[in-house]
């Protein structure tokens, strides 16, 4: 089934990796950006892979979301963003609702809608087939300020409202099915240490 | 459903968190936890909230960790079984002291086939892993082993995990 009259359905195919350029492009204060599995993270290392405050994760498909919870948690004065696929938030629905629960100021979803699973061989996520709304979901889930990004124009402004407003936000926008270019260094330790040393650092 | 005996174990435990200051338990419930989470909900030390699944509070411990928080997640035997792959490529390949505290079902007078046989699967996962792990068993000796292995975690930053037998929740003592 296929439906053409959703708010999804009415938003541009952009490119993920040029978004996330004009995401790191925006952040002057020390943000933490937490990258989900695979071609969320290679494209936020390929935007700077000099950046101390991103978080490459590995195989906990699902947890970039929690993860950064507990990094906005812990430092409510830092703005925290998470970048996670479609196919792994669909793994870890629930954590949009204890997300809603603890309702953190300073928390940031977006979600890169290309409706496979990309890195496997692009199979059709089974949300893909059913139509799902990320931004329905977030908005039942009680994060109110969900929205789709209708272009890159409007992301830059969902971003930039974000970054300077009260949340919990979350940012939906449907990408192409280009893969990430740049894959991360297989250094999990010394990305950890990385970014718990930026963490320490005061929020510029 | 077992019920825990009257005792003091809550309060040993919470006692090592704030020794070890431990601040944020995100946690899902458990009949037997009950008694310490009320404990560390009515404390003002503490950030403890319910999540949806054991995976989102270890993720949420280890953003807070590495943010400077030190966290312990709360569950039951069954909710530590889906945790595997969360403990392989998040805890132990990024080497964060994550601290687990584990209400034991399935042993001792278990009536539930299905968590007597989860329960089985505990240890073999924490010892595949090399996670440390230690049973509390004795009212007078829980009180020592969650602080000094909560003490360890956080100097070696190795994950931690303290199993809470029916031997000390249910027992009188």
């Amino acid at each position: 089934m296929t439906r053409n009259d959703t708010p999804r359905a009415n938003t541009q195919v952009m490119n993920r990796a040029a978004l996330t350029k004009r995401i790191v492009g925006k952040l002057h204060r020390r943000e933490a950006v937490v990258g989900g599995i695979g071609n969320s993270n290679w494209d936020l290392w390929a935007a700077d892979p000099t950046r101390a405050e991103n978080f490459y994760m590995l195989g906990s498909m699902g947890l970039a979301a929690p993860i950064a919870l507990g990094v906005a948690i812990a430092q409510p004065e830092r703005r925290v963003l998470a970048l996670e696929g479609d196919g792994s938030l669909l793994m870890q629905l629930g954590c949009l609702s204890t997300i809603a629960a603890r309702a953190p100021r300073n928390l940031i979803i977006v979600v890169w809608d290309n409706a496979i699973y990309q890195i496997t061989g692009g199979q059709p996520t089974p949300a893909a087939q059913s139509g799902t709304d990320w931004v329905a979901i977030a908005r039942a889930s009680g994060i109110m300020q969900s929205h789709w990004a209708a272009d890159e124009a409007e992301f830059d402004t969902l971003v930039e409202t974000a970054l300077t407003t009260d949340g919990p936000h979350l940012i939906a926008a449907r990408i192409d099915a280009e893969p990430g270019r740049h894959q991360t260094d297989r250094d999990p330790v010394r990305f950890a240490q990385a970014f718990t040393r930026a963490m320490a650092l005061p929020v510029a | 459903m077992t019920t825990a005996a009257p005792s003091h174990w809550p309060g040993e435990i919470l006692a090592a968190f704030k020794a070890q200051d431990v601040r944020l338990v995100p946690y899902v419930p458990d009949n037997v936890l009950r008694p310490l989470i009320a404990a560390i909900e009515a404390d003002p030390h503490f950030t403890a909230f319910p999540c949806a699944r054991e995976e989102e509070a270890i993720g949420i411990a280890a953003g807070a960790v590495m943010s400077g928080m030190r966290a312990a997640c709360l569950m039951q035997t069954s909710g530590f079984a889906t945790l595997p792959n969360a403990l392989a490529s998040l805890v132990c390949a990024f080497q964060l002291p994550v601290v687990m505290v584990v209400s034991e079902r399935g042993t001792l007078g278990e009536f539930n086939p299905g968590q007597a046989i989860v329960c089985r699967t505990m240890r073999p996962i924490l010892d595949s892993m090399g996670i440390e792990h230690h049973t509390l068993t004795r009212l007078d000796e829980c009180g020592f082993q969650a602080d000094r292995a909560l003490r360890q975690a956080f100097a070696t930053r190795w994950p931690a995990c303290l199993i809470l037998s029916p031997l000390l929740t249910a027992r009188p003592q």
